[in-house]
This record gives structure tokens, C-alpha cells and sequence, in this order.
């Protein structure tokens, strides 16, 4: 299953992309309660959102980001079967990809 | 001679000591350091992070940025914070949390076709300012806002 859900949501000409992404975003500060070892930072780095072909969001975000980062933005225009495709790269290497067809 | 004979001793003896330091410094070397311990201790980590993210260029204060977060959280685990801009040709949008030890939070890069519009769930310390950086066009604007983090919020 993918780490990433999408939500679209059109209204007055505008398209709401809502995104939940399952990642333990863990800033390299906080310690195992068991072991009190030091919790390597794992975090995503990049984001990318494509509307269609086009990239319309590149963004780069840091261990701030709360635990199952959760982000949104408004898409002026769109239309139902526009393709959205998101994509994330964390500091591991590790990335995936979600297309979602918006109704 | 036996006093020349300790002398003698104890200058080898400081000698090699002398050449472990130097080889030790090698490995180390004393500039990265005190870069680091600059970076580390200094009180103003934000304006640092503002000088390397943005260069030198001016930001400046603006009223056309609305930030969209609570007063007090009782979780500074997930923070939510919206941010909406009636600048016209946004390019990017910067959140910064001022007393993280990270102050960049994220930095998004908007294309045209979207609103100046972004939302995002915070991990903040504590209690702090959050900073907005919208840059469009015409220059850097800023505004920020003032959190209250209950105390537990370390933990996160």
C-alpha cells in the first residue's frame, strides 16, 4: 500500500489537493524510551506534486513537519480525469509515488 | 646528569605529546570547530538561516500575509498553520519556527497555476514565533505569528 493518500475536492472553480503521508518524520533529536539511544532524523526532504505533466509544487521540507505530515493547497482551475501525481524522497533515499484522477 | 637525564625525559615526553595534538588537530581541524560551535550556540540561529536561505535580500514586512494558526497548542507535536497570501505572483512560500533548533520548517516552490495557499501540521518546541516567508516577484515579504506551547511539547 502507499505511504501516500490524496484528497481533491473542486469548488468554484478552484481544486482542493489535501495529501496525508504515513512517515515517522523523526528529527534526529528524540531517544528510544527502551534503550535511550538516539533516534536517527528520518525525514521527507522533498515533496513534488504534478498536475497532469506540469510540476506545480516543489517543496523542500525539514524535521518540523509534524509526525504523518499532512499538507494542502488550491489549484486554480482543474477539471474531473486531471491526473495528480505526488511524489516524496526522504534523507534515507527512500521515496514513493501516488496518482490520483480527480472526479 | 641524573637532573639533565629527567629534563631530557620529560621534553620527549612533551614532544610526542605535542605530536599527537598535532596530528589529532589534523583530523579535526580547530575551524570546523568553531564553525560549529558558532552555529550551534549563537542565539540568533533564525537570522542565520534567513542569511543562507535568501542571501542578502531585503524582506520586507507586510500586512497581505494572513497566518492561520493557534495561539496556544496544547501539542506541539502536529501545529496546524495555513497560510494565505493576497500578494499577487507568489513564487515560494518559507515557514520558519523561530526557536526550533531547525528553524526551517519547509519551503514550498508554487507554480502560477495555484493560490497563494499552503497548509502543513507544525512540530514546534516551544513556545515561539513562526515565521512566513512569501517571496513573489517583486521581493521578499515576511509576517510572523506567536505560538504558546504548553509544556510537554519537547518530547515530540
Amino acid at each position: 500500500m502507499s505511504s501516500i493518500k490524496i484528497r481533491t475536492k473542486r469548488m468554484d472553480g478552484k481544486m482542493q489537493i489535501r495529501m496525508l503521508i504515513a512517515h515517522p518524520m523523526e528529527h534526529g533529536r528524540n531517544r528510544d524510551a527502551r534503550t535511550n539511544a538516539l533516534i536517527p532524523a528520518h525525514f521527507i526532504q522533498e515533496l513534488t506534486v504534478k498536475h497532469n505533466k506540469n510540476v506545480i509544487i516543489t517543496g523542500n521540507t525539514g524535521a518540523n513537519i509534524s509526525k504523518d505530515p499532512y499538507f494542502a493547497f488550491t489549484l486554480k482551475g482543474g477539471n474531473p480525469g486531471d491526473k495528480i501525481t505526488i511524489s516524496w524522497v526522504d534523507n534515507l533515499g527512500n521515496e514513493d509515488t501516488q496518482d490520483h484522477i480527480v472526479k | 646528569m641524573t637532573d639533565n637525564r629527567r629534563a631530557f625525559i620529560k621534553k620527549s615526553v612533551a614532544f610526542s605529546g605535542y605530536a599527537i595534538f598535532a596530528t589529532g588537530g589534523l583530523l579535526t581541524s580547530p575551524e570546523a570547530t568553531a564553525e560549529w560551535l558558532a552555529e550551534t550556540t549563537s542565539t540568533n540561529i533564525l537570522q542565520q538561516t534567513l542569511k543562507r536561505l535568501f542571501k542578502d535580500q531585503k524582506i520586507i514586512e507586510s500586512d497581505k500575509i494572513d497566518i492561520r494558526i493557534p495561539k496556544t497548542a496544547e501539542n506541539g507535536a502536529a501545529v496546524p498553520i495555513a497560510v494565505t497570501s493576497s500578494l499577487n505572483n507568489v513564487e515560494s512560500i518559507a515557514i520558519l519556527v523561530e526557536k526550533n533548533p531547525i528553524p526551517l520548517a519547509a519551503k514550498f516552490e508554487l507554480s502560477p497555476d495555484l493560490e497563494a495557499f499552503v497548509s502543513v501540521r507544525l512540530k514546534i518546541a516551544e513556545s515561539s514565533a513562526v515565521a512566513v516567508i512569501v517571496e513573489t516577484n517583486e521581493g521578499f515579504f515576511t509576517a510572523s505569528k506567536k505560538v504558546i506551547v504548553t509544556p510537554g511539547g519537547c518530547e515530540i
